[in-house]
């Protein structure tokens, strides 16, 4: 730790600043977003999500928005996904990718009528999704693009108590809302809120998207704080966020992927349709790739199995220490009780099973590659009555 | 307050309590609240010889991991086993859960090291508050 004297920009403030400060949260810059990290404790945010629930402010997320008739032609250039499958009311995941096949910033794609779709966006990628969107797309015909990623503060309520939790705050049928669809209906008052079956922990939950001025925000998030009292909520910083998505395996932009990472790589080729009616930015090479017999490195997942806990840009290397690899997101699991990572390696040391190293500050600590996620959550059992 | 006036304290954020030669070193308060829940404690075998300023061990929390820095230079007599098992110890009161006790080689560097009021004012200027 040491001090820097070099002036940096004010830091980016979400419209429930002042809410995380007077539940006593510890902040701290994510990508220039002053951010509650945790609140409580890292742990026992994430076991709340993992046996009840929470709450995240991710209002620092971005949305852009694609209007008018050529919205459709417009999603499908810029994303790998095919949205042309999506009925209204349904999300995809999908990704903007560079002409090389590596990753702009993974996405989230809402249908909100046949000329409009949503793109919820990454925090710290705003700018440059903005700039890239307007860039691959601006000139299409029919189209037009809104960034209204200040317009929104997005609240994420994660758990298996979620649905019990906002239920009680609007009138709206959740338990028909399927796994990524989303509709509009009232929460605390508010008309035509946007309430989204998805999340980024592993576990069912909603996201909601309200106007983002303090008040409104401010009300609404101590309102979920006291409707999920009863089940032990609780308020749920970016470090829970961050345990939660690695025990699910699912990507962080700069971590897992960036634009020196391809589609392949990531193991996120399903999400991605070569074979759909349009064109779309990386096709070609993602093609290329897979002609040329797929990729070289592969990412995987590491549980260690010696005493030790690989972290993020720590290498990965053979049992007798040849570097191979490097880890992308490594911790503790607080609910696994493990210690996991995800890291790239070469594909001959991708199998399951395999046995590597991870060089944990200058030891060889022993890893072996599992299968991810880490964390699936049980469905709902089916009642067979 | 919240640091013991009989302690020692390091600008690495370690504590250390002694009577005669004999030391017994853990971690403030601000470490533990900055590292959050703490998950692993590494530390010398008893036997092993320390020195002053230099790494004896580490602590890792759920997101991050940080040295240990001996304050003081010394033979270790014991290491807190209970750490093993139960980390979190650290997390629930850091002034009484030590780490390791050790016999002091040199009684007088300890006049290099921090007061409690001295080692609030390097967090407090450190934190920016």
């Amino acid at each position: 730790m040491s001090a820097t004297s070099n002036p940096t920009p004010p830091l980016r403030r979400t419209a429930l600043n002042a809410t995380h400060r007077a539940l006593g949260a510890k902040m701290v810059d994510f990508g220039g977003w002053d951010m509650p990290v945790q609140y409580s404790g890292l742990i026992a945010e994430h076991m709340a999500v993992r046996t009840s629930v929470g709450l995240f402010d991710v209002s620092h997320m971005g949305d852009i928005q694609l209007r008018g008739p050529g919205s459709l032609a417009a999603v499908q250039r810029l994303c790998m996904n095919d949205a042309s499958r999506l009925a209204i009311g349904q999300a995809q995941y999908s990704a903007m990718l560079t002409p090389d096949g590596t990753f702009v910033d993974d996405v989230v794609v809402h249908k909100l009528s046949d000329n409009d779709y949503l793109i919820v966006i990454n925090a710290g990628t705003r700018e440059k999704d903005v700039a890239w969107v307007r860039k691959q797309i601006g000139a299409m015909p029919g189209i037009h693009i809104s960034d209204y990623s200040d317009y929104y503060t997005q609240l994420a309520i994660q758990g298996p108590k979620a649905e019990a939790t906002l239920a009680k705050l609007t009138d709206t049928s959740l338990s028909a809302i399927k796994n990524y669809w989303f509709t509009h209906g009232k929460v605390c008052g508010l008309y035509n809120v946007m309430i989204a079956r998805t999340g980024y922990t592993g576990e069912d939950g909603f996201e909601i998207y309200i106007p983002s001025d303090e008040p409104t925000s401010a009300l609404v998030w101590n309102e979920i704080l006291d409707a999920g009292a009863e089940f032990g909520i609780l308020p749920c910083g970016l470090g829970a966020r961050n345990t939660l998505r690695l025990e699910s395996a699912m990507a962080l932009y700069g971590h897992e992927i960036s634009d020196s990472i391809n589609v392949f790589e990531a193991n996120l080729a399903r999400y991605a349709k070569l074979d759909k009616d349009t064109d779309f930015v990386g096709r070609a090479a993602l093609a290329a790739i897979e002609a040329a017999g797929g990729p070289k490195r592969r990412l995987v997942g590491l549980e260690m199995i010696e005493r030790g806990i690989g972290r993020d840009g720590y290498p990965v290397c053979t049992v007798t220490g040849e570097k191979i690899g490097q880890i992308t997101s490594g911790s503790p699991a607080p609910f696994l009780k493990k210690n996991i990572a995800l890291a790239y390696v070469p594909v001959q040391f991708a199998a399951l099973d395999e046995v590597v190293a991870v060089e944990v500050r200058g030891q060889l600590v022993k890893a072996k590659i599992v299968a991810t996620p880490f964390y699936k959550r049980r469905k709902k059992s089916i009642d067979l009555k | 307050m919240p640091y013991p006036t009989d302690y020692k304290y390091t600008k690495e954020h370690e504590w250390i309590s002694v009577a005669g030669l004999a030391g017994t070193v853990g971690i403030t308060d601000y470490a533990q609240s900055s590292l959050g829940d703490i998950v692993f404690v590494d530390l010398p075998k008893v036997g092993d010889t320390l020195e002053a300023g230099n790494i004896f061990g580490s602590v890792e929390s759920v997101k991050a991991v940080s040295d240990l820095f001996s304050p003081v230079s010394g033979t270790v007599t014991a290491i807190n086993e209970e750490l093993k098992d139960a980390p979190e110890q650290v997390n629930a009161d850091a002034n009484s859960t030590w780490m390791l006790k050790l016999d002091l080689k040199d009684a007088s560097e300890l006049d290099g090291l921090l007061s409690a009021a001295e080692y609030e004012a390097f967090i407090a200027e450190e934190t920016g508050h």
